[in-house]
């Protein structure tokens, strides 16, 4: 059995902003009713205690997320070791129940923006068509939308630091995105 | 001559000489500048050559406007045309060449055209060039192509660094003089979030230079006050160097930030583009001073009046030693006390007014100014260079009353708000009699999804012109503004600021009113176009009628400057010519954006590598690494094939087609797409989707299937895998995985929204290696695969296995008509089977092979593919796939399209196999001629090629095509013709070509 490896390897770069990709992620896609009684109760077994997000939310934990896809499905996150116990978990507590849960730890490439002030917020604002001023774009906001030409999803944790999750085989393209908008020299000075 | 005066110039900082060079020339001025005032400083008048007739042009404009001195700016990679001196901040080294001239700006042979401009009307090429037919491409284009023309496209990439910039914002106010200021205020003390652009590098616009007083303090005062107060306010954000470019649906609105232009070492991105969603949009975009139509309007040294006055008070530069007024209003007394006041001659000032001038011609009066009414000027005298004006009455026919000596002319033919950004979303103009413009309707204004204005006015881009009545306005408009995004008004008053009385404008469309067709040849309306008074007549004579046809035969108001000077001025001389009231001619469409912005800034980010997304599987890097050879599928790179030392691609394609029919290939076949279909109505739904029967499929096996639009077309195939009782992969073609998906999530949102089903994209999630050839099982299972024989692990099943270590998920599938299996894993874990897979085939000679081999290897088999043998118009019927489409279905996605009489004509091409006679490969897309010709005249067709092959296997040429009545024809021999106009045989063939009993893929 090799070592199970990240899109770009734990890419970095540092500007005006810091982008690293992320250590992989278990991640499990989760689609069903959120009015379900059974799905809240299967979520919150198999995801170690998360509540279910609102619209545009995600539920944060030091090692473990929820975030809102759409009005029927749920990313649950967590390490990758837990994904196989959480999708039985799954299984058992939707049994009878109409879903689907099916295992997307390698399908995405995560990555971490930071920097000091609101560089991470101008760094997005950049190539994400989304409101990021700090009154409008709030920590445990889960945003999915586009980064330049491709589909992403951007969240806010409460230290200050955005992260951003993208299609594997872009990885790279948007790794380029976030380090050209990082670059030095780039500071828009708006928020 | 135009010089720099001892003393004056806000703008400048004398301390810092500023060097620059223009066409090769060494020059100097002063932080501050522009390169417009800083030409002048050096009595550089002779700017640029306009475009049609190469006449002489000097700068005539201090802004956005100029439609004359356009240059290239720059050298190399950072060179850059058509950049107008008066926005172009002076730099230190920076370099400037004047354009359309040759063989110099001095002397210039195309200059000839002016002379025989009484030749070239408008509407000259359309009517001249017309014939012969020939004539047009070989002689008549290349002349125009090389005699007209502006700026010289740069050769280069360009060295600079761009940007957007999502913006969001309650109020944007577009435009930062004393209005915009104003306007941006009123809103902010509402609380609302607001954004001020301001296209130059200083605030307050006009103010500073035309004076008037607010509040017992120079208006200059105001603006920085107010300046001061915003910029202390959280809630506002000011940028200078940022033009508000243009406003769009839904309080969208483009702006274009310069930051590096005027420090080109500095780093950073050279443009930014704002991309601001705005509630509401306040337009503080001013006003433009329009010139005035009498002969020989365009001379350097003929400029508008508040330009001259600018140069004087901004830059501290005289356009002329001594300078005639010519104006129709009052505002063209201020050039003429402005320029006296800094020491300068003023001979005369011309009021085509009989009664003249107020409050302000009084003023000049008593500076000892000649003022002369009801004057206008007959024509202006001089070459490169003005030498006088002749005087004539303004109602007469030019008669030439005296002649002044002077060296400029200051020329005010009233005022036009910018009405640009108010319009580009459909803000409608009302014709304002008293002061002959256009002005915005505010009772029709843009409306955004509400029905709702978003866009409100401010200042003199509303209408007024003197300060107290645009301070009111803008006042108003921001409080406007803000309680329309949702804020409490503002209730402070403006500041009341009592305006001196001035006589009324008067229009003066041409000067003088009787001027004959000689000075209507020399009076030009549209100076970058070279379209003068007689062209507009000339056009609305031939029966141009509509201002937008009229703009199009005459070019008035096309090119960099669309107009702005030009474009009252126009439709006014069109009104008269037609007879009828300006407003019933209308203006031309206002379009984005207000002045041209770049191409790097319109790109953004996106250049280099980040141009455009490049999907990469995790084999990327390895097939990188040994030489793929790449072909683009959708947004993937997938290798076509592997070249080794000295190779040519069809030698490294048949080496790996020999390879895995002989022993063992391995296929990166990551990039098709899998798609999760779960839930209790899973089957049902792919047996509405396929055209065959998906629900008996069982699980643990494979079926291949056929996907068809509600039209009946193909639109995609691939193998479908039942994991369990309610679910199953699809895997779709590379370029259809998300059309796909979003095809199921359509029909399940919109039409069976009641059925379970969930459908989930896993296609990234897993690599996927085909493992082909005879030796593909020993390769397998010395990796430690089990359980693989033929009675364990049959043709179209699937079973997990651990390879390599790694737990796979095993199809046996064929595409290749060899033994072969998909395995997939995990893409973390993609690289590294991949690598074990090669290690471990080594001893029979494993490698990789491209996209080409696989498609060669699925023709020698008939397999068909979408995007060959498909191209939207083939049904499945088409390909002779009946067998895939269930007879006993009700109903699947194309059905009833596939039983229209069109579809089920006998008529239609069907697919065969084709031989050519003698061995070689028909041409891609060749079609088959058959007897006769068409109504056309051209050979009648019968058949087309779809794929097209040279076959190492067979060692000939195999191809399919679709032939009429192909399938009935087997063994006749028809022709296809060649590019080169000759033919070549082929015999229609089955198109299985190799193994058609399936042996070795059974194995």
């Amino acid at each position: 059995m090799s070592e199970p490896v990240t899109a770009l390897g734990g890419a970095s770069f540092h500007g005006m902003a810091s982008v690293e990709e992320m250590p992989r992620r278990g991640m499990i896609t989760i689609r069903g009713s959120h009015e379900s009684g059974a799905l809240h109760e299967a979520v919150t077994a198999a995801s170690g205690g998360l509540e279910l997000p609102g619209q545009g939310e995600a539920v944060i934990a030091p090692d473990r997320m929820l975030g809102w896809m759409s009005p029927d499905e749920l990313m649950l996150m967590l390490p990758p070791s837990e994904v196989p116990g959480a999708l039985s978990r799954l299984a058992e507590g939707l049994t009878g129940t109409h879903h689907l849960a099916v295992d997307v730890t390698d399908a995405r490439a995560l990555f971490r923006v930071t920097g000091e002030g609101h560089a991470a917020r101008e760094v997005l604002a950049k190539l994400a068509p989304v409101d990021l001023s700090p009154a409008a774009f709030l920590p445990g906001m889960f945003r999915r939308t586009r980064l330049a030409q491709v589909p992403a999803a951007i969240w806010l944790r409460e230290d200050g630091s955005f992260e951003v999750m993208c299609f594997r085989s872009v990885a790279r393209y948007v790794m380029g995105l976030l380090s050209v908008a990082a670059a030095e020299g780039g500071d828009v000075g708006y928020f | 001559m135009s010089k720099r005066l001892a003393a004056g110039g806000r703008l400048l900082d004398r301390s810092r000489a500023v060097r620059f060079t223009f066409n090769g020339k060494r020059l100097t001025g002063y932080a501050g500048d522009t390169l417009g005032s800083a030409l002048l400083a050096n009595d550089q008048m002779l700017m640029g050559r306009s475009f049609k007739y190469h006449r002489p042009r000097g700068v005539v404009a201090s802004g956005a406007e100029e439609p004359n001195a356009l240059v290239g700016l720059g050298e190399g990679a950072r060179f850059e045309p058509n950049q107008r001196v008066t926005t172009t901040e002076l730099f230190e080294g920076l370099t400037a060449q004047s354009q359309n001239h040759w063989p110099s700006l001095e002397f210039d042979i195309g200059a000839v055209n002016t002379r025989l401009s009484r030749f070239l009307p408008a509407g000259f090429y359309y009517k001249t060039f017309l014939a012969p037919r020939a004539f047009w491409k070989h002689v008549y284009e290349p002349f125009i192509r090389q005699s007209a023309g502006l700026g010289k496209a740069p050769k280069e990439g360009d060295a600079d660094r761009y940007e957007h910039f999502y913006a969001f914002c309650d109020v944007l106010v577009i435009g930062g003089g004393i209005a915009g200021l104003t306007a941006a205020r009123a809103a902010a003390a509402s609380g609302a979030r607001v954004i001020v652009m301001e296209q130059t590098a200083h605030w307050g616009g006009r103010t500073p230079v035309d004076g008037g007083s607010i509040a017992g303090r120079d208006a200059a005062h105001q603006v920085d006050a107010l300046v001061a107060e915003l910029s202390g306010m959280e809630n506002v954000t000011l940028r200078l160097r940022c033009m508000g470019s243009g406003v769009y649906d839904h309080g969208y609105v483009l702006g274009y930030e310069r930051l590096t232009d005027h420090v080109p070492e500095a780093g950073g991105p050279r443009h930014r583009l704002w991309r601001v969603r705005a509630a509401q949009v306040v337009t503080a975009t001013g006003a433009i001073e329009r010139p005035l139509s009498f002969a020989g309007n365009d001379l350097p040294g003929v400029m508008l009046a508040s330009a001259v006055r600018d140069y004087v008070v901004n830059w501290g530069v005289a356009p002329g030693a001594s300078t005639v007024i010519v104006t129709n209003n009052d505002d063209g007394y201020r050039t003429a006390i402005a320029l006296k006041e800094a020491g300068l001659e003023v001979p005369a000032i011309l009021d085509a007014r009989a009664g003249g001038g107020g409050a302000l011609a009084d003023q000049a009066r008593a500076l000892g100014l000649r003022v002369e009414t009801g004057r206008g000027i007959a024509k202006v005298k001089g070459g490169k260079r003005l030498t006088g004006v002749a005087v004539c009455n303004q109602s007469g026919d030019g008669a030439e009353l005296e002649t002044i000596a002077c060296d400029a002319v200051a020329m005010s033919g009233g005022w036009s708000p910018v009405v640009h950004l108010w319009s580009h979303c459909g803000g409608k103009l009302a014709w304002d009699e008293a002061q002959a413009h256009f002005r915005p309707d505010p009772d029709r204004a843009p409306t955004g999804h509400d029905g709702q204005p978003f866009v409100v006015t401010a200042g003199s881009a509303s209408g007024p012109l003197t300060l107290g009545a645009v301070v009111s306005d803008a006042h108003a408009a921001g409080r406007t503004a803000a309680a329309r995004a949702g804020f409490d008004a503002d209730t402070s008053a403006p500041a009341a600021i009592a305006d001196e009385a001035e006589a009324p404008m008067e229009p003066v469309w041409m000067m003088p009113s009787g001027a004959g067709v000689k000075l209507r040849m020399k009076a030009w309306l549209d100076y970058q176009n070279d379209v003068k008074v007689s062209d507009v007549m000339l056009a609305a004579q031939e029966g141009f009628e509509s201002v937008e046809h009229a703009k199009r035969y005459t070019t008035l108001g096309m090119a960099t400057d669309q107009g702005k000077l030009s474009n009252i001025n126009g439709l006014a001389v069109l009104s008269q010519s037609l007879n009828t009231p300006i407003p019933q001619v209308g203006t031309t469409t206002f379009r984005p954006p207000y002045t041209p912005i770049s191409m790097g800034a319109i790109a953004g980010e996106a250049r280099g590598e980040v141009f455009q997304p490049l999907r990469r599987t995790p084999m990327h890097g390895w097939h990188e690494s040994h030489g793929a050879y790449w072909e683009p599928v959708g947004h993937w790179r997938r290798p076509y094939c592997y070249p080794r030392d000295g190779e040519s691609h069809a030698q490294a394609v048949e080496r790996e087609i020999n390879q895995t029919r002989k022993a063992v290939g391995l296929l990166d076949a990551s990039t098709l797409g899998k798609i999760v279909v779960k839930g209790p109505d899973a089957g049902k739904f792919l047996d509405m989707l396929y055209t065959n029967m998906m629900s008996t499929l069982k699980p643990g096996k494979c079926r291949y299937g056929l996907m068809c639009s509600e039209n009946g077309f193909l639109m995609d195939d691939g193998v479908v895998a039942r994991w369990d009782e309610d679910t199953f992969l699809c895997h779709t073609t590379t370029g259809g995985a998300e059309r796909i998906h979003a095809h199921m999530e359509e029909w399940l949102q919109t039409e069976w929204w009641d059925w379970k089903v969930y459908v989930a994209n896993v296609t990234e999630q897993y690599a996927q290696i085909a493992v082909v050839g005879p030796k593909a099982r020993e390769v397998l299972e010395k990796l430690g695969a089990t359980g693989m024989d033929s009675q364990t692990f049959p043709f179209m099943a699937w079973e997990d296995r651990t390879v390599a270590g790694i737990a796979a998920r095993i199809y046996r599938i064929s595409f290749s008509g060899e033994l072969s299996y998909e395995v997939a894993v995990p893409a973390s874990q993609g690289l590294a089977l991949w690598e074990a897979l090669h290690e471990a085939g080594a001893e029979f000679g494993a490698m990789p092979y491209g996209t080409e081999a696989l498609h060669v290897m699925r023709a020698e088999k008939g397999f068909i593919m979408i995007g060959d043998e498909t191209d939207g118009t083939v049904i499945p019927q088409d390909l002779g796939l009946g067998w895939a489409i269930s007879k006993k279905k009700d109903d699947y996605l194309g059905k009833r399209a596939q039983e229209r009489s069109h579809m089920t004509d006998p008529d239609r091409w069907k697919l065969v196999g084709l031989e050519t006679v003698d061995g070689s490969v028909l041409p891609d897309g060749a079609y088959a001629v058959g007897t006769g010709v068409n109504q056309n005249g051209q050979a009648v067709t019968v058949g087309r090629v779809t794929s097209t092959y040279h076959s190492p296997t067979l060692g000939r040429g195999i191809a399919m095509g679709l032939v009429l009545h192909g399938p009935d024809r087997m063994g006749e021999v028809i022709e296809f013709g060649k590019v080169d106009g000759s033919r070549v045989k082929a015999r229609i063939v089955d198109p299985v070509f190799f193994d058609k009993e399936g042996e070795k893929q059974n194995v």
